[in-house]
């Protein structure tokens, strides 16, 4: 092998240094610039940790009292705080806040993380320079070099801003909201009041083990899925058949119908929901109303609130979602029947098939399948709809059997009760992390059927 | 689209055309036209009801009419003198622009370069916002709740607004990837032979062309806000911050249903601009939710 000119350091010689001290590889590979660049991180990274922990000469160093930035944080994570609050002759002191310890730890760790990524760069960068100088590469000054990979950068600066956004307001919260299913922060163990420690997999065995709690999710997450599927279904055949009605020849004005029928799905959805947990009100609402007037009933209906008739309460809430929904479909399946061709039909009608025939083997396959997609979202869409339930029928009408559910919650108010109005944290916590694994695995089972991912 | 236009021109043509019907297809007529009109009373009776109600004198539910005798106005004015409901207005505005903008820039470019870029981290790119999108906005808010809550954070519209945009990124970069990666590459190439900057390319080329997305997302985005529930009534606390959606929940949880007919008037106006831009905008809208399923 062709030694280089400058003595010819072996190449793990200015990895290691860059490995040690950021950017000292680059400097032995006599390129100050990039020296400085990578330094200026590494400089970064004890500044901050300096600069916002408590050291000095002689001390008794400890990560609670001592720790910066990343070490104080890093503790916290895995302790959730030793010092809880205590009263004292001089008052009360002040203990540690095991959730903003694990907030901080986590905003660390994610920031270590970034900066290894810089780390990691500089140590291939030091070793690969190396490598290609002994074997005879000119040598490029840090001035060419940041200059291509800035050329070569326009996407991540681009992307930058988005990416920082969805790390702070997405996968932060994700990765507490993950990290809280492991602890035992719930209304009786608040903070700063209470530490909050790690628990392991004790809140996942409650939810499976305890029975009143495994009643209480097997009973909503089955209504869930009897929710979500008659709920796709009814809005899909409902929204076919009018479209199909609507493309008929014989309709007059078409349009008008059209617009009409649209309208539900144009109104926002808290207003009509509202608006039909008004007209089903029990005790004042005008439909119980309307139906003793006729005579239907002798007394008023509690559609949402009388325990005895949970079916009515779900039946009823399917029935108002169908109004919601349909329109939606319609519209969409109207779309497809526009570009069903003329000579299909003629086709079959050539070959002697009725309309019914015609329906049931050109209209109803073609449609299939544009609109199949998205039955899959929708039934996702469904499974967490919150909207409908929570303004409907707030989850009633109450259910003895369950914990802090009705007869009419969906995993997902039920997940909304148990976090707003009973502050149960971590159970909250666990619920979410089942409805990710059941909602992500439906999700990736229909893109792997997609083309989508293919053409990743 | 232009497949859409023609077809349902040629389908009103045939109409005309149509010979005079024998009495077996004017029975079927009469009854596809009685169908029609059940369905559209059913749709349009709770409407009725409700817009009915905003004009009813008196204040409870019992008082609420579809069509009522001595219709007033008062509701309307009390809901902006002795509600709130102006202030909840101002903030559902200012989230919703907040949020429109951020959320069109900001996906337009990131769905841009993840279509037109080949770069390192692509892929691993796409497929996280592909599962982050499949992560609830709720389960997030949850945890969105429990940070901002400790830090103090809570309470701020603009913090909701930003929340909301994060929330709804992954979602919208995947559908204007997928709008960007139908249209034309050839004019990009074009313009990159003649000397244009990638910066340039996505101004003058291909942002124009984006526009059916770029209109269906800025909709999206923009009622969105004045629906929302979970998010503000998780992040926003004080009287004086709350959203049209949150006060108008408010204002029907009262149990004796005494404010009824003024949460009517409330509802109407909260409703008539945004089913108005609807039912203007649904060519749009339905393109761009079949769009999303196509490519998500």
């Amino acid at each position: 092998m062709r030694t280089a000119h400058k003595g010819g350091l072996p190449a793990p010689v200015p990895g290691l240094a860059s490995a040690l001290v950021w950017g000292a590889g680059q400097l032995l590979n006599r390129q100050a610039g990039k020296a400085a660049f990578f330094f200026a991180f590494f400089a970064a990274l004890i500044g901050w940790e300096i600069g916002t922990g408590n050291y000095y000469a002689g001390m008794d160093y400890d990560a609670r009292g001592n720790g910066g930035f990343f070490v104080k944080g890093l503790w916290g994570l895995f302790t959730l705080g030793t010092q809880p609050r205590q009263m004292t002759v001089t008052g009360l002191t002040d203990g540690d806040n095991s959730i903003v310890l694990m907030a901080n730890g986590l905003i660390a760790l994610l920031t270590l993380a970034l900066l290894a990524i810089v780390w990691v760069w500089s140590i291939r960068d030091a070793l690969g320079h190396r490598r290609a100088r002994n074997a005879g590469a000119p040598h490029e000054t840090s001035r060419a070099y940041f200059k291509r990979v800035w050329e070569g950068a326009f996407a991540y600066i681009v992307l930058s801003p988005g990416l920082v956004l969805i790390v702070f307001m997405s996968v932060l919260p994700v990765l507490f909201g993950i990290l809280v299913a492991f602890t035992d922060y719930n209304r009786d163990n608040l903070p700063p009041k209470n530490l909050v420690n790690w628990v392991g997999f004790e809140n996942f065995a409650t939810v499976f083990a305890v029975p009143s709690w495994t009643a209480t999710f097997l009973g909503v997450l089955g209504w869930t899925f009897v929710w979500a599927v008659v709920a796709t279904a009814t809005t899909y055949a409902a929204g076919f058949l009018q479209a199909v009605l609507l493309a008929n020849r014989k309709v007059r004005f078409p349009r008008v119908w059209r617009s009409v029928f649209l309208l539900p799905w144009a109104v926002p959805g808290i207003v009509s929901a509202l608006v039909f947990r008004s007209m089903f009100n029990g005790q004042f609402g005008p439909i119980s109303q309307w139906l003793m007037d006729i005579g239907l009933t002798d007394e008023r209906v509690y559609w949402f609130t009388d325990p005895s008739h949970p079916n009515l309460a779900r039946g009823v809430a399917l029935l108002v979602n169908l109004w919601l929904g349909f329109p939606f479909f319609m519209a969409l399946v109207g779309g497809v029947l526009t570009n069903i061709p003329d000579s299909y039909y003629e086709a079959a009608r050539m070959d002697g098939a009725g309309p019914l025939q015609q329906l049931r083997h050109i209209t109803f396959p073609v449609v299939h399948r544009t609109v199949s997609p998205l039955l899959i979202l929708a039934f996702v869409s469904n499974f967490n709809n919150f909207g409908v339930i929570y303004f409907l029928t707030q989850g009633g009408p109450d259910n003895a059997d369950y914990r802090f559910a009705g007869s009419t919650d969906l995993l997902i108010t039920w997940l909304f009760n148990l976090t707003l109005d009973n502050r149960l944290y971590n159970i909250g916590a666990v619920m979410s992390m089942l409805i990710f694994v059941i909602v992500g695995t439906i999700s990736v089972w229909n893109l792997n059927r997609s083309k989508a991912i293919r053409e990743l | 689209m232009t497949a859409t236009l023609d077809a349902t021109a040629r389908a009103r043509a045939a109409r005309k055309r149509r010979p005079a019907a024998p009495r077996g297809e004017r029975l079927a007529s009469a009854f596809l036209h009685l169908e029609l009109l059940v369905v559209a009373i059913i749709v349009v009776f709770p409407l009725l009801w409700i817009v009915g109600a905003s004009f009813s004198p008196g204040d409870g539910l019992m008082d609420a009419e579809p069509v009522p005798d001595g219709a007033t106005l008062d509701h309307y004015v009390s809901l902006f003198t002795e509600t709130d409901y102006g202030r909840w207005y101002l903030n559902s505005l200012y989230v919703a622009v907040l949020n429109t903008v951020g959320s069109v820039v900001l996906s337009a470019l990131c769905g841009y370069v993840f279509s037109r870029i080949r770069f390192k981290g692509r892929k691993a790119g796409l497929l996280g916002i592909l599962i982050l999108q499949m992560f609830p906005t709720f389960l997030t808010a949850i945890a969105v709740y429990m940070l901002f809550l400790n830090f103090g954070l809570l309470d701020s519209l603009t913090g909701l607004a930003l929340v909301s945009i994060a929330a709804a990124l992954p979602y919208n970069t995947w559908l204007m990837k997928g709008y960007t990666d139908n249209l034309p590459a050839s004019l990009d190439e074009a313009a990159a032979i003649d000397g244009a900057s990638r910066w340039t390319i996505f101004v003058k080329i291909v942002l124009p062309l984006m526009r059916p997305m770029l209109t269906f997302v800025a909709i999206t985005q923009f009622t969105m806000p004045w629906m929302d529930f979970i998010l503000p009534a998780l992040l926003l606390q004080s009287p004086e911050k709350q959203t049209v959606a949150l006060g108008l929940f408010a204002m029907i949880e009262d149990v004796y249903q005494n404010a009824f007919t003024t949460f009517a008037a409330g509802a109407v106006i909260l409703a008539v601009p945004i089913t108005v831009l609807y039912i203007v905008l649904q060519r749009y809208l339905v393109t761009g939710a079949s769009a999303g399923a196509e490519k998500g």
